[in-house]
């Protein structure tokens, strides 16, 4: 964070925030300005920015309903979230949830989620992941959330000359496989973009990552490939995902491709664990995993900076 | 998808019916074999047993997997950490089998006859 030093300076109460959301995990902040969305990564920083333009918040995997050792309530750590939500000094435009609302569809875990979410007093526009159709008859995420969306889910929306597509790549998994689109979803897709402009700034979301983090652990989408082709004319297009309970950035041409952080537990880096499963770390430790990472549209540049800052250590 | 679903269901039932499941009876022949499901794997990831074994997988993570057969022959509820899911094998055959919310995840049952005879293809 090669700022720190002046904003500790200027706001002494930054640092004090940004430990109070660490065990939270909090949400990434997004700013459009310019037409090319931007992470602020930090919620506290969004006072100063929230003058550029559209600003919105990203929260996801918030698991409701997983009470194992790697976090024994993440109920409780939403609502911390979404009580730092609450505390912004400017109001988002609104919310996306990029998936695994819940962590086993349970009828009290979807109905806990909306209780709490609900706090926040915004639009929420939710994808859903793989841990929200595991009702026998996947239809409790529909209930709740699929009025006006396609398929299983999906739709697209506008906002403040931001084009804005929530996808489902969570249902009808192949064996062998990762995440999958299906035919129709594409068909779709390519229609809902043919007629927008290619300076139409677009912000993508789906649960699992729409390009091949690490698919040894299926942390990619099989036919996510098809979609970035239709995206490919575009000035500006921002894919935003979950599903990998860290921040992960990459930037390809005109796309900028980032993951965030789950509100309920870390997941590890890729490979460097047995398996991508929940990471039990200690309380002291854990804001040193989490922590926090900005990223950055610096004017006069067209791509979007990442930096990752540590809470602790 | 949720015709899917239900035709998936009905599907594996009638299959099901066909292979002669018996996923709470008692085994007709062999002995029970167990599959861990431990770090996003099976293990063993192929099994070899002779036809009536019924097979337990047992979910050891903590999050929840599905056993799913690729070609919908049986499917397990969610399996939440330190639940169940039998089937047992009475048809010779391969029967190859993946976690329907993390695909990568595959494994094989090798259904062998029960005397004698040759080993399945």
């Amino acid at each position: 964070m090669n700022s720190d030093q002046d904003d500790i300076r200027q706001r002494p109460s930054r640092r004090k925030v940004l430990e109070c959301m660490t065990w939270a995990g909090t949400g990434v902040l997004w700013t459009v300005a310019g037409g090319v969305p931007q992470s602020l990564g930090l919620v506290g920083e969004a006072k100063a920015q929230a003058a550029a333009g559209l600003t919105f918040l990203q929260i996801s995997d918030s698991h409701v309903g997983f009470d194992k050792p790697a976090n024994p309530n993440a109920l409780g750590t939403l609502e911390e979230a979404i009580n730092k939500v609450k505390a912004l000094p400017v109001k988002p435009a609104f919310m996306i949830h990029t998936g695994d609302i819940t962590h086993l569809s349970k009828p009290s875990e979807f109905d806990d989620a909306d209780r709490i979410i609900s706090q926040a007093r915004l639009d929420v526009h939710y994808v859903p992941g793989e841990h929200d159709f595991l009702d026998d008859e996947m239809k409790l995420y529909g209930q709740h959330y699929g009025r006006g969306t396609k398929g299983a889910g999906w739709y697209s929306f506008d906002a403040a000359g931001v084009h804005f597509v929530g996808l489902v790549n969570v249902v009808d998994l192949k064996a062998g496989g990762l995440g999958n689109l299906g035919k129709d979803q594409l068909e779709w897709l390519e229609n809902d973009l043919k007629s927008r402009s290619a300076s139409n700034p677009i912000v993508v979301f789906a649960h699992i990552p729409l390009w091949a983090v690490y698919p040894e652990w299926g942390w990619g989408t099989d036919d996510g490939a098809r979609a970035l082709e239709y995206l490919k004319r575009f000035g500006s297009v921002t894919v935003l995902n979950g599903h990998i309970h860290q921040i992960i950035q990459k930037v390809e041409g005109n796309v900028t491709f980032h993951t965030a952080r789950s509100t309920a537990f870390p997941q590890p880096a890729p490979g460097t664990a047995p398996s991508p499963g929940p990471m039990k770390v200690d309380d002291a430790k854990l804001r040193s995993v989490l922590g926090v990472a900005e990223v950055t549209f610096k004017p006069g540049q067209q791509r979007l900076a990442i930096i990752d800052a540590a809470l602790q250590g | 998808m949720k015709q899917n679903l239900v035709r998936s269901a009905v599907l594996g039932g009638l299959l099901g019916v066909l292979a002669g499941v018996a996923v709470m009876a008692a085994p007709a022949g062999g002995q029970d074999t167990a599959v861990k499901i431990d770090n996003f794997t099976f293990t063993p990831q192929r099994v070899t047993v002779k036809a009536g074994t019924t097979v337990t997988w047992t979910n050891q993570d903590d999050i929840p997997h599905v056993v799913a057969s690729s070609t919908k022959i049986f499917k397990s509820k969610t399996l939440d950490t330190d639940d169940k899911f039998s089937f047992t094998f009475t048809t010779v055959g391969t029967y190859d089998y993946f976690c329907s919310l993390h695909p990568h995840m595959t494994g094989t049952i090798v259904v062998e006859a029960a005397t004698g005879g040759n080993p399945a293809p």
